[in-house]
This record gives C-alpha cells, sequence and structure tokens, in this order.
C-alpha cells in the first residue's frame, strides 16, 4: 500500500498522467462533438493513426512542428468529411461507415508510410516538442514538476476542454450542434441547415482526433510505428459514454484512465516479476469495459444519435 | 441534393452493386499505384497473375480465402440482426486457443472425431467470446461495437502471455509458438504438394448452412426480423434478446472456426500471427457479400485474391503490400454507396 | 394585395402527385382552414411553404415578392412560422434554448440570453402564454409544448403561423384555450393557416375553408356559408356515413384488470392502480390526451409488459409473466398504435409479416424450426383476398403498401384468428375516410361475433361513435368507465385535464344493463377515490 501511495506523491507519475491523457482528450473530445451533433465516429481509430503518420512526415519531411499540427488537423478534417458525406449526406450506415474509414485511414497512413520511406528498417526519428517549463509555476516543488513542465501539446489538450465546453454551451453555433444530435428537425425548423452543422461538427470532430494522433508521434515520442495507436481511439469511444457526452467529465474521465495507465506502468515495474506484463496492459481496454458497463445504464445518449437526417424526404 | 426510395428494385441492381464497388476501389487504388510511377494494367495483371496465374497462386488464393469465409459469415450473421460484432480478430483467437488447448496432446482421438472435435471447441470457444459482449448489450444496454473491439485487444495479449509462457514451444528456439497439433487433429491437404487444406470445404459447407438456416428457418426469420424492426418483432412475439445472443452466439462460432483452420489446417500450431487482421477483413467480406452466405464465398475468394496477388505485386513493382489493405478499406466504403444506389435514387437539381 | 399567395403548385413524391396545382391566397387577420384527409396533401402543402421540400412545379409569394424555395430560412425571414404537428423539440434542452436556436448569428463568440429571457417574458405576458424558460422540454405536458412551439414561431416575428393538426393532442378545453390565443392573434393582424381534419373546430375557427382531396384543391367557401355536411363530403368526395352501434347484451368477461399497477425502469409508476372489466360484444373506449399511460396500458395489454401489482385476467385466466407470444396464443388480438414502428417489418415480405405472430406454430413451421413457405403462402393469399389488401401479391414487400393497405395487413393477422378480445391502439391514426371506415367496420364484426373490445383513441369522435363505455385516463390513473350515450365530450375534457369525475357533474345512469356489469366499476370507483391525488 504505502508503494502505491509513494507512486501517486511522485512528480513522475503526474507527469506521466498527463502526458498519456493528451491524446486521449483530443481523440475523446473530437468524438464528443461528433456524438452531439449524432453522428458515431468509428473512423476514430484509422484518423488517429493518419494524424500520427502526417504530422510526423510532414517534420519528417522539413516541416515545423506546429505546422505539422496543422497539417494533421486538416488531414483529419478531410477523413471527416469523407465520413460525413457518408452519414450524413447521404444517410449510410455510421457503423460500417467509421469501420471502413478506419480500415482505409490506417492502411493509407502505412501505405504513404512505406511509400516515402521505403527502406527504413529502423523508424527515422524527429526532434518532438519538447517540455515548456511556465516560468514561475513550473518551480513549485512537485506539483510544478508534474503540472507545469509538459509539451506544449498537453497544455493545449487541456485548454481545449473548457474551450470545447463553452463552444458547445455558451455560443450559438454550440447550441445547433447540440441540437442536431437531439432532434435534427428542430434545427431544420428554425432554418438551419443541419447537414452543414453535422458536417461541421464531424469535420472538426475528426481534427481533433488526428491531432491527438499527432501528439503520440510528435510530443510523446519521436518516431511512427506500425499499430502505434493500438486501440486508443476505441479507449476515447468509451470514455465518451463514460463521460455522458459532457466535456468536463470526459477530462475526469480521461484523467482517472491515464492515472490508472501510468500506475499500471509503475506497478509492472515493481511487480512485473510476479504478474507477467500482458496482464498489465490488458487493464486499459478491460477498465474501458468496466467504464461503460458502469455508465451504460445511465447513460443519456444524444437522441438522434445514429439517426440520419434527410432533408425534405416524405415519413 | 434530394434522395428518393425506389419503388422497385431491378435484380441486377443488386447483383451489379458489388461489382460496381470493386471497381470504383480498383480505380481509386489506381492512384496509389501511378504515385509510385509504375503502370497501373500492369500492375493490375500482376496482381491478377500473382493470385490466379498458377496453380500455386490458385491453391494460396483458395487457402487465404479459408478464414475470410468464416469471419466473413461471422461478420454477415451477426450485421443481419443489426449486431456489430468487431470481435471477429479476437473471437478467431479464442478458437484457435481451444484448438490449441485440446488439440496438442490433451484430447486424443481418431482423426474422423479428433477433427469435428476440434472444430466444436473452437466453435464454442468463438462463441463464448462474444456471451460477455451480447449479455452486456441485451442485458445492459451496453454498446456492442466498443466492447468487441476492446476484446480483441486483451484476446490478443492473453495468447501473448500463453506463447511467451506456459504455452511455449520448448523446441521452438525462442519463437513464441505452441506445441504442434497431434497429426489426428490436422486437416487433410486438399491438394497435395500446396497448403491447401481441408478447412475450405468446410467453410463452403458453413456458408450453406448459413444460408439454409437464414432462407427456411424460424431462426433465419427471426433474425432478419430483429435486424430490421427490432421493436416490430418484438410486437409480434419474437424473443428479441434471445435471438440477439443466439446470432452473436453463432456469428462467434464462425469467427471461432476461423482461428482452428488457420492452426489446425494451415499452421499446425499457435503463433501471434496466425491471422493479419482476418477478423477485421471480415467485415469487408460480408459486405462486399452484402450479408448472403453464398455471396461471402465469392467476396472471399475476391479479397484473398486480392491480398495474394498484392504480395506477388508489390515485389514485382515495388508497390507497398499495404496497397491491399487500403483497396479492402475502399471496398467496405465503396459498397456502402453502390447498395444505397440499388435501393434510392440520387436527384440533382 | 394578399399577404401569400400560392401559384400553381405542383409536388410529385415518385409516381404519387401530392400536390396538383394548387393556387391559394391568404389576407391578414385571416384563419384561412385548410381541410382535408389524412394524404390529402395539407402537410406537403405548408412544408412546400415553409421551405422543407421544393415543389416541382409553381411559386409562392408573400406580399406580393416571390418566396426563395426550398428554404427555411427565407419562409422564416419572409415571417413565416409553422407548428409542426410531431413538435420540433429538442426535449432534453431547455425551452429558452429551443426558442433562440437559429435567431443568432451562428459564428457569434456568445449567446445574448439575458436579453432573450426578457424578449420571452415580455411576449408571454402580451400573449398570455406562460412559460418557464430554464424547464426542459422533457418536462412539459403536451398543451405546453404547443405554446413553446407557438412562441418559438412569434419569437422571429412571424406574422403567418400554420398550424398542422394542432388539437389532436389536446383536450376539448385545451382547444378552446388555444382558440382564443388564435382569435387574438388575429385581431393583431396575424394571418393563420389551421389544418385539421375535424369539422367543428373548423366551423369553430375559422373565416375561410379550403378543402383539398387527393392532392387537388375542391372547394373553397367563407365558413359563414358552410356547414358539416357538405364540408365533409366535399373533403371526402361522397357523403360519411358513421358507424352505427347497435345495443347488444354484453356476455362474459374478456379482460379483467383490477388495481394493476406498472412501473417504468425508474421505478416511476405509468400505470397507477388501473381496474377495467371488458365484456364479449363490448367496445370500451378509453379517452386521454397522449402521453398520460396509453402506451403503458397497451404494452400491458399487448404482452409487452407485466403488472407491478394487481391482478390481469384475460379470458378467466391469471396472467404473471406475459409475453407477447403467450398473449397472442391466449386469443388476443393486438393493432398497435404505429403500424411502422411496430406493426410490420417494411422489408420483410407480406406473407411473412402475415405469419409473425405465429412462427413456431404448424402450419406456419414444422417441428417449431424449418418455415413451410408454401403453406405460408397460401395463407397470406386468403388473407389478402378477405381483407382486400391492395397488393402486387404476398412476396411483395410490406413498406410499399400504403398506411390502409398496410393497417388491412396488420387487422388480417390480428383478426383473422377470432380473438377474444381486441386491443385496438389508435387503429385508424393516419388513415383516409375510406380505410377507416374499413378499419371500424372490422372492429364492429368483431363486436357481433362476441370479441370484447379496448378502443384507445385520442380522438373523442371516433370513441363516441364506436364505444359502447368511455374510461379516461389520466397521469396513469384510469377512472370508471361511462355510457358513451350519456356522457358529454365536456365532462370527459374535464377528466381527460384531470378533474376528478367526482367533482364533475356526471348524469345518472344505473340503468338495469349497466349495474349487471359494474361489480368492477364499483371497485374501481373506491380505487379513484383513494387514489385520487
Amino acid at each position: 500500500m504505502l508503494d502505491i501511495f509513494d507512486i501517486l506523491i511522485s512528480a513522475g507519475f503526474w507527469a506521466a498522467t498527463l502526458r498519456i491523457v493528451s491524446p486521449l482528450i483530443l481523440g475523446t473530445l473530437g468524438e464528443l462533438i461528433c456524438e452531439r451533433a449524432g453522428v458515431l465516429n468509428l473512423g476514430i481509430e484509422g484518423i488517429m493513426t493518419m494524424g500520427a503518420m502526417c504530422g510526423w512526415m510532414w517534420v519528417y519531411m522539413g516541416g515545423d512542428l506546429w505546422s505539422g499540427v496543422l497539417f494533421a488537423a486538416f488531414v483529419g478534417a478531410l477523413f471527416g468529411l469523407l465520413h460525413s458525406s457518408f452519414t450524413v449526406y447521404l444517410g449510410l450506415s455510421q457503423h460500417v461507415t467509421g469501420i471502413g474509414i478506419t480500415l482505409f485511414a490506417s492502411s493509407l497512413s502505412y501505405y504513404v508510410f512505406r511509400m516515402l520511406l521505403p527502406n527504413a528498417t529502423t523508424p527515422p526519428k524527429i526532434v518532438p516538442f519538447q517540455p515548456y517549463e511556465i516560468p514561475l509555476l513550473s518551480d513549485i516543488p512537485v506539483v510544478g514538476e508534474a503540472l507545469f513542465s509538459q509539451t506544449p501539446l498537453t497544455y493545449l489538450a487541456l485548454l481545449l476542454v473548457p474551450a470545447v465546453w463553452y463552444v458547445l454551451y455558451k455560443t450559438p453555433v454550440g447550441l445547433a450542434v447540440r441540437m442536431a444530435g437531439e432532434n435534427p428537425m428542430a434545427v431544420e425548423a428554425q432554418g438551419i441547415n443541419v447537414l452543414s452543422i453535422r458536417t461541421g461538427a464531424v469535420m472538426v470532430g475528426s481534427a481533433f482526433m488526428a491531432v491527438g494522433g499527432a501528439f503520440i508521434t510528435m510530443s510523446a515520442f519521436d518516431a511512427f510505428y506500425f499499430g502505434m495507436i493500438n486501440g486508443r481511439g476505441w479507449i476515447c469511444v468509451a470514455l465518451v459514454i463514460f463521460a455522458s457526452w459532457r466535456p468536463g467529465k470526459a477530462l475526469i474521465g480521461a484523467l482517472l484512465f491515464a492515472g490508472l495507465d501510468a500506475l499500471q506502468v509503475r506497478a509492472q515495474q515493481m511487480a512485473g516479476a510476479i504478474i507477467p506484463y500482458q496482464f498489465f496492459l490488458m487493464l486499459p481496454y478491460i477498465l474501458s469495459i468496466v467504464a461503460m458497463v458502469i455508465m451504460a445504464r445511465r447513460a443519456s445518449y444524444p437522441q438522434a444519435l445514429l439517426t440520419p437526417f434527410r432533408r425534405g424526404e416524405r415519413t | 441534393m434530394q434522395i428518393e426510395l425506389r419503388e422497385h428494385i431491378a435484380p441486377w441492381r443488386i447483383a451489379l452493386a458489388p461489382v460496381a464497388a470493386v471497381a470504383v476501389s480498383l480505380l481509386l487504388g489506381s492512384i496509389l499505384i501511378l504515385w509510385v510511377g509504375a503502370s497501373v494494367s500492369e500492375a493490375y495483371l500482376l496482381l491478377v497473375k500473382g493470385a490466379l496465374g498458377s496453380s500455386f497462386a490458385l491453391t494460396e488464393t483458395f487457402t487465404r480465402s479459408i478464414p475470410l469465409i468464416f469471419t466473413g459469415l461471422a461478420a454477415a450473421i451477426a450485421f443481419r440482426a443489426r449486431f456489430y460484432n468487431i470481435g471477429g480478430e479476437g473471437q478467431l483467437y479464442c478458437g484457435a486457443l481451444a484448438a490449441t488447448f485440446f488439440g496438442t496432446g490433451l484430447v486424443t482421438l481418431p482423426p474422423l472425431l479428433m477433427i469435428p472435435f476440434l472444430m466444436l471447441v473452437g466453435a464454442l470457444a468463438g462463441g463464448a467470446a462474444l456471451a460477455v459482449p451480447v449479455l452486456l448489450k441485451t442485458h445492459l444496454k451496453v454498446d456492442e461495437v466498443v466492447t468487441t473491439l476492446l476484446l480483441n485487444f486483451v484476446i490478443l495479449l492473453f495468447v501473448g502471455y500463453l506463447l511467451e509462457g506456459p504455452w511455449k514451444d520448448p523446441m521452438s528456439m525462442g519463437w513464441p509458438q505452441s506445441e504442434s497439433i497431434i497429426d489426428e487433429g490436422v486437416f487433410p491437404k486438399l491438394v497435395d504438394k500446396s497448403r491447401l487444406h481441408f478447412g475450405l470445404l468446410f467453410a463452403v459447407i458453413g456458408s450453406v448452412l448459413c444460408w439454409a438456416m437464414m432462407r427456411f428457418t424460424v431462426w433465419g426469420y427471426e433474425i432478419r426480423a430483429v435486424g430490421h424492426n427490432p421493436s416490430a418483432a418484438r410486437f409480434s412475439g419474437i424473443n428479441v434478446n434471445a435471438t440477439v445472443i443466439r446470432t452473436a452466439l453463432i456469428s462467434g462460432g464462425f469467427a471461432g472456426l476461423a482461428g482452428v483452420s488457420e492452426v489446425a489446417g494451415l499452421k499446425g500450431y499457435l503463433t501471434l500471427d496466425i491471422s493479419p487482421g482476418f477478423g477485421y477483413t471480415g467485415i469487408a467480406v460480408a459486405m462486399l457479400a452484402q450479408l448472403h452466405p453464398m455471396a461471402v464465398i465469392l467476396s472471399a475468394l475476391f479479397i484473398s485474391m486480392i491480398y495474394v496477388g498484392a504480395d506477388s505485386m508489390s515485389r514485382a513493382v515495388n508497390i507497398p503490400t499495404y496497397i491491399a489493405d487500403v483497396l479492402v478499406g475502399l471496398s467496405v466504403l465503396s459498397i456502402l454507396v453502390s447498395v444505397m444506389l440499388t435501393r434510392y435514387r440520387l436527384r440533382w437539381r | 394585395m394578399a399577404l401569400l399567395a400560392f401559384h400553381h403548385i405542383t409536388k410529385r413524391f415518385g409516381s404519387l402527385i401530392a400536390n396538383n396545382d394548387i393556387t391559394l391566397s391568404l389576407e391578414s387577420g385571416e384563419v384561412l382552414a385548410l381541410l382535408g384527409e389524412n394524404g390529402a396533401g395539407k402537410t406537403t402543402l405548408m412544408n412546400i411553404l415553409y421551405g422543407h421540400y421544393l415543389a416541382d412545379e409553381g411559386y409562392i409569394e408573400v406580399d406580393g415578392t416571390p418566396l426563395p424555395p426550398g428554404s427555411t430560412d427565407a419562409a422564416i425571414k419572409a415571417g413565416i412560422g409553422m407548428v409542426h404537428q410531431h413538435f420540433t423539440l429538442a426535449e432534453n434542452l431547455t425551452v429558452l434554448e429551443n426558442i433562440m436556436l437559429g435567431t443568432e448569428s451562428l459564428w457569434s463568440l456568445s449567446q445574448k440570453q439575458t436579453a432573450a429571457r426578457k424578449k420571452l417574458a415580455q411576449m408571454s405576458l402580451d400573449y398570455g402564454l406562460a412559460v418557464a424558460p430554464d424547464a426542459p422540454v422533457s418536462a412539459l405536458s403536451v398543451g405546453e409544448r404547443q405554446r413553446v412551439e407557438i412562441l418559438k414561431a412569434l419569437y422571429r416575428d412571424a406574422r403567418v403561423l400554420i398550424l398542422d393538426e394542432p388539437t389532436a393532442v389536446l383536450t376539448p378545453q385545451e382547444a378552446e384555450s388555444l382558440f382564443s390565443t388564435l382569435e387574438s392573434l388575429t385581431k393583431r393582424g396575424f394571418a393563420i393557416i389551421f389544418i385539421s381534419h375535424k369539422l367543428h373546430e373548423i366551423l369553430r375557427i375559422s373565416d375561410r375553408v379550403a378543402v383539398l382531396r387527393r392532392g387537388q384543391i375542391v372547394g373553397s367557401v367563407a365558413t359563414a356559408d358552410a356547414d358539416r355536411s357538405s364540408l365533409a363530403e366535399m373533403m371526402v368526395g361522397r357523403k360519411v356515413e358513421r358507424p352505427s352501434l347497435d345495443p347488444m347484451a354484453t356476455g362474459k368477461a374478456v379482460v379483467r384488470l383490477e388495481g394493476v399497477t406498472l412501473q417504468n425502469r425508474n421505478e416511476v409508476p405509468t400505470l397507477d392502480q388501473i381496474s377495467l372489466t371488458v365484456h364479449q360484444h363490448q367496445i370500451i373506449g378509453i379517452a386521454g390526451v397522449a402521453g398520460n399511460g396509453q402506451s403503458a396500458l397497451a404494452d400491458l395489454l399487448s404482452g409487452l409488459s407485466s403488472p407491478t401489482k394487481g391482478t390481469f385476467e384475460l379470458l378467466g385466466q391469471a396472467v404473471t409473466r406475459a409475453s407477447p407470444a403467450d398473449i397472442v396464443h391466449r386469443g388476443v388480438g393486438r393493432i398497435p398504435e404505429d403500424r411502422h414502428h411496430s406493426g410490420v417489418v417494411g422489408d420483410m415480405t407480406l406473407w411473412e409479416n402475415l405469419v409473425s405472430e405465429d412462427l413456431r406454430v404448424p402450419p406456419v413451421s414444422r417441428g417449431g424450426f424449418l418455415i413451410d413457405q408454401k403453406a405460408c403462402i397460401k395463407r397470406a393469399e386468403r388473407l389478402i383476398e378477405q381483407f382486400d389488401i391492395r397488393c402486387e401479391g404476398p412476396e411483395a414487400e410490406t413498406k410499399l403498401l400504403s398506411g390502409g393497405n398496410m393497417q388491412k395487413l396488420i387487422l388480417a393477422r390480428a383478426l383473422s384468428p377470432n380473438p377474444g378480445f381486441i386491443l385496438a391502439n389508435q387503429p385508424v391514426r393516419g388513415l383516409d375516410e375510406g380505410a377507416i371506415a374499413y378499419v371500424h367496420g372490422q372492429l364492429l364484426a368483431a363486436r357481433e361475433r362476441g370479441a370484447g373490445i379496448l378502443l384507445i383513441s385520442e380522438d373523442l369522435d371516433e370513441l363516441f361513435s364506436l364505444c359502447d363505455r368511455i374510461a379516461v385516463i389520466y397521469h396513469g390513473k384510469l377512472t370508471r368507465s361511462f355510457d358513451a350515450k350519456s356522457v358529454t365530450a365536456g365532462q370527459l375534457g374535464l377528466m381527460m385535464a384531470g378533474q376528478d369525475p367526482g367533482d364533475i357533474e356526471l348524469p345518472s345512469e344505473q340503468t338495469i344493463e349497466q349495474a349487471k356489469a359494474s361489480i368492477s366499476d364499483t371497485l374501481q370507483d373506491q380505487g379513484t377515490k383513494i387514489h385520487a391525488d
């Protein structure tokens, strides 16, 4: 027990938690925005892979880090557009479209990577984002080291939580997005184009996902590996349910999750001899399932989630 | 743009849909080939040759199609009931685990019994792997898509643990692989001096049985009714939960059979890479087949052709093998649109 | 110049002509009633006006300027407001949020909630339409939701208000209060289009009536010159005959509910200690505003749920853990509320839908497993003929049927086994007059044959013309039943709004015939008194 306590007060643990949580926050917020507008985006796993590859490749090819992030976001938004042309405009199955996009986007990422770097045996590296120590705050013992010596993308992820909350709950466009997920006909009846609102939400959400993927290759690591997203996208989908579609709760859920993951890594170092490491690695996935089970009954789904809206169709 | 329901659906449209989808995918894929600087026609010709050009290539294509037929059936039957089983990959490994557990010496029966026995336990294990998600769905309303997806990772890690730990073959020179399936349990070869084994026959029989069930039985009726309109099904007296659970078990069972056939038919032992994503590709197979069990055979053969052909094509013209996965991903998307166009017409104005 | 004018509007859906060359105009301060059967094209026309649909031909002018077609935004800006039949409100959002949507530029960085709240409060005062701005819509009653819909339109400065079947979900008293609101609006110069198929309302509220039949305007008259029967004839195209109910001696009880309580998942009672008996040769009507427990009652009687408390006896046998299959095989015929949602599987064939209640029973299947397609198709052919289902044959897809024929299919499935008890939940909703007459005729014939029937309807006219007795459901509680010949619409309306029957002056009605069937009623009387709030 004491060991765990020691871990919990160590700055390293909290720093690791924030590092793990960043892509999860970005992915979860992205999925949340899509689902709030009524569109389940199962393309997330593929879009994160795409973002990871594109951001990294941009920098590897000589671009700077921030424009790499923008490029990843742009490509993510393009896949969002692809998703919404299928699910929003044509009203096709959101499940199958999402899976199709994941298959397509991840294999395309690998294809492009192999195409541009055919002979790379050990994955080449870039110079990733460096930790930025916020003046004064980072001097606070433990807390400073844990919270205020992160890479800029982590700060960005954390800042996006209140930003997304504000947009969703305090601005007209946020109201329209939420309404599109509850009753698209109500949006239509007030003279707003439901299809545009949903498309916009899916594109923005997908851009978030792609940046989440880019974080992994440009901030957490410095190289692109095959299969490096490794189910993080699916975990984000579970986290959205756990968070009852609320940005604040999404942050709490993601932190809880990342904390347990960081703990798991440390526990693995201590107990690795007794318990095989695979069981520690299973924990995030099992935790996600447990989180969904806990929340599923209470969850208040956006009422129009999965329901396509066809303008002018006779019902 | 206006979307209108067609009042009558011409059968030729339904038959044409997958053809059109494949054509569109190949067309889009050719952009990637052009990027390499290769000639598109030459590349696709190489692909076809690599998959069908020799008797060796043919047997490889058929061999590769076996797990795809099984996982394709798994997806097709589950999707018919609107149960989105994306866990084919995990269930495949569960089937493989069961076959390895019972087939490496624990049980010894004459081949005529041993092979069906291994298939039975593999199917049961595949079904069992889906039991948790389906019960969570029917009883706690937990979305099955995410649970089945996440379980894939859990199961794969578990297989990794077994293969590096208790199940590791001491003679494997450090590779994480299991001991071999005993001779009685190994599927006989269908064609001598090839890798093509009896699994193909079993897969075809599976498709026929699946089709007959969908077409002629109360179970098939219930699956279709629940998939199209669960509330009407429930109102008319169908036990929706029982139907979904039964469908899920059958679906998981088929995915489990894919694992059995890879272990007992192809490899002879279990490794961590017996499936390069057959579970996920099965979804593409099912979609291309428009969820029709007999069409699953054709669509599995086609996708297997792409994979086998892409291997040799990429060697010849230096295109990354991922081209096959890209084509499969594209075909899932394009079949969605082309099937929609059989039922609806788009009017631009 | 007319405030609003339709010019030669034509709209087709596939081969169906929903609106055929419609020309119509409206002055300010006028209430124009649009009268027509279900499917006559009223809603389609309004959807074209409001920009939901694009007309194939023709155009619309507001104040002499053409209205850009297919744009709801343009319609709103031109001063058109629509109260849809199915409210366009998001239940999980607040009243204020629902009203504010679309009133500000989408790209502004903040919402002017305070100003909106003030404007809304002022409007509520001006028009006498009180609402709680921060309540979630899900907490509002149907009447209140309608108020929000009207406020939504007024908030955006509508001058023309379209109301699509606004009274369908209201009690007679609520409808009356809606009418006075509308009158005060017309006095301020608003123009109103009032869509309905209820003649007495149209005569009550409108200045002019335009009658639509099969997509065409078949007549346009000043309301002062019109009367019920002429309008009815214009609407249907022939004389309408209301079914007549011959008195019959009732037989033994087919359904008996006593103190039945049903709880939903959150343990809130959806049915609260209700008691009810239906006898052979009897039609009992359940009146009530939508959402007061009708679905719970229907679910109970169709086997979708089992009572939490109380006794439920069906044809003399107790039902404890019911299932739809069990209920059907005990001899219940069920007509569900929404035929598309729970009545048929549209993507399956006619014959498949016709046998769906007997899947595991011969001759439909052998051994409860193998479906005997030949036998099924034979049965389907027989039923198609017997119930006059217009279709391409038993192998056709069910979703291609018209509403009336789909309902006939459901009738065929429910009534052909000669059930002892029939549950008819809104059996004529959305049907045209011919189909309505057919459904009613079938129900009356079943009554004649000896079935007991429970008819749930929101339409008091339907209940009065078809039922022997009528009970009212309110907040999950059921009143005792009243003789349909002596109770009035006003009295039912008060009960539908929640008044205790004890407080309403009701006709004395102890005839000998009713004394026979009144044991349960007395029991139930006690029930209501104890549990009345």
